[in-house]
């Protein structure tokens, strides 16, 4: 089953650990990550269900095409990798 | 008399506390140190407090603490529903265009309780443009629909943000169900009914950005702070974008006061508890340059309605000085006689005096975006 990893920078705030989940698309793997971390959806996902805006994600080392739906396949050996964009301050 | 304040900062959240009749203020508490803390609320109905982040990235989230910042539990936020969209639509004739785009929390520029007749209720303001309530203390929140599906709503614009907010919440302590809104930019809005009806109440503001035949819409004037008189409730007090405005008919009409020295423009104001003619502004030099005039940072003071304002300058910094005060970042305690400021260069003043004279008590916090008593 495809694993989703977690930016270190989102474990300062809320529980993420590394998980192995069921799912053919990013949406669903998500899904069932958010099904038993109910409060990380609103970290991830925007009011409107899509990837935040300075939110990033990797399937296999590469980003994902689709940010809305998140409809990028993933495999049984996929690793999905939830990364942030860099900035300063 | 406060003896506690709350300074929220881009690097955390600061808590400052002095012994009952010390002058002393020290740090007494830091949360969520390194995170962008936007808005804290005390409740003092049920002594929660509360506590706005925006971690950027990650969202906007919301924490209440029962234990005045010991620990803290992270609670629900304000969600727009699905399909919910912002921008000017249908635009006006002759204007071009414009693409809505989908309605997200991008941030809780407002967070006040109910009336002392409304446990538990909070109302929160938010970019962009949306009203909240949630009536368990913030567990849950419900999109005010009766304001966010006026047409006139769609009509609200970005002031310096990329979207509208409501930045200002004033419920009437005397009639909890009139609550009077601040928002950048749409003027001032009103219920008399809980939320049920709304009337934009911005008659007389004046706004010199749009074109001349737009000027006196109500609907498009930028609000930069909107605060009520408790004791006064009639009397009402705006910073707006490019000018002081007065109500004393509950925001019926307003009276532009255009002798506020040095200069008109700034973001914040406080009024006085007991007394609706005094009010306290920090201006700046202007929109296109915001800066203390001529480096020198001043209180505007009036004790007499606006007639008149006194400049008040003893122990602030008055060489080379480039400190902003933002909307929230100026308060007055319970009794009128102390006041605290804080800059949008880390910089945190108190005055015991109602602004006479003023001490500094840190020039190295992070840039600080609301300050408030415990009160």
């Amino acid at each position: 089953m495809p694993q989703v990893v977690f930016t270190a920078n989102l474990k300062r705030h809320i529980d993420c650990p590394t998980q192995t989940v069921s799912g053919q698309t990013v949406r669903q793997a998500l899904n069932n990550v958010f099904a038993e971390h109910r409060q990380l959806r609103g970290y991830i996902l925007d009011d409107q269900n899509n990837l935040r805006k300075h939110v990033v994600i990797f399937v296999d080392g590469q980003t994902i095409t689709d940010r809305r739906a998140l409809s990028d396949a993933v495999h049984e050996s996929s690793e999905i990798y939830v990364m942030q964009a860099l900035s300063g301050g | 008399m406060s003896n506690q304040i709350h300074v929220s900062t881009r690097k955390g959240l600061f808590t400052f506390a002095r012994d009952q009749g010390s002058k002393n203020w020290q740090i007494s508490d830091v949360s969520f140190l390194g995170d962008p803390v936007t808005m804290s609320l005390f409740d003092s109905r049920d002594g929660t407090l509360y506590a706005g982040l925006d971690h950027g990235h990650f969202g906007v989230k919301l924490h209440r603490s029962h234990d005045a910042g010991k620990s803290w539990e992270e609670i629900a936020v304000p969600v727009y529903p699905q399909g919910e969209l912002v921008g000017q639509f249908p635009s006006p004739e002759g204007a071009p265009e414009v693409t809505p785009q989908p309605a997200s929390l991008s941030y809780i520029w407002a967070l006040e309780p109910g009336g002392a007749d409304q446990p538990e209720l909070l109302w929160a303001g938010t970019i962009p443009g949306g009203l909240f309530v949630s009536r368990n203390r913030g567990s849950d929140w419900e999109l005010v629909r009766s304001l966010w599906d006026l047409p006139e709503r769609q009509q609200w614009f970005g002031g310096g943000m990329d979207n509208p907010g409501i930045h200002s919440i004033c419920v009437n302590p005397q009639n909890s169900n009139q609550v009077s809104l601040g928002v950048s930019c749409g003027g001032v809005w009103t219920t008399p009914d809980a939320g049920e009806t709304w009337s934009c109440q911005a008659d007389g503001m004046r706004a010199d950005y749009v074109p001349p035949d737009q000027a006196n819409n109500p609907n498009i004037q930028d609000v930069h702070r909107l605060v009520q008189c408790p004791a006064d409730t009639d009397s009402l007090w705006v910073q707006h974008h490019n000018g002081v405005f007065r109500s004393t008919d509950g925001a019926k009409s307003w009276q532009e006061l255009s002798n506020v020295p040095p200069a008109v423009f700034g973001f914040t104001v406080a009024v006085h508890p007991h007394d609706p003619n005094i009010a306290w502004f920090v201006p700046g030099v202007k929109d296109e340059c915001r800066v203390p005039v001529d480096g020198k940072l001043v209180v505007a003071k009036t004790v007499d309605g606006g007639q008149s304002f006194e400049e008040l300058r003893n122990g602030l910094p008055q060489e080379h000085c480039y400190d902003i005060v933002f909307r929230h970042c100026l308060d007055v305690d319970e009794t009128g006689d102390i006041l605290a400021m804080g800059s949008s260069t880390g910089s945190l003043w108190t005055s015991e005096n109602g602004g006479d004279s003023w001490d500094c008590l840190s020039n190295h916090l992070p840039q600080i975006y609301s300050v408030r008593f415990v009160k």
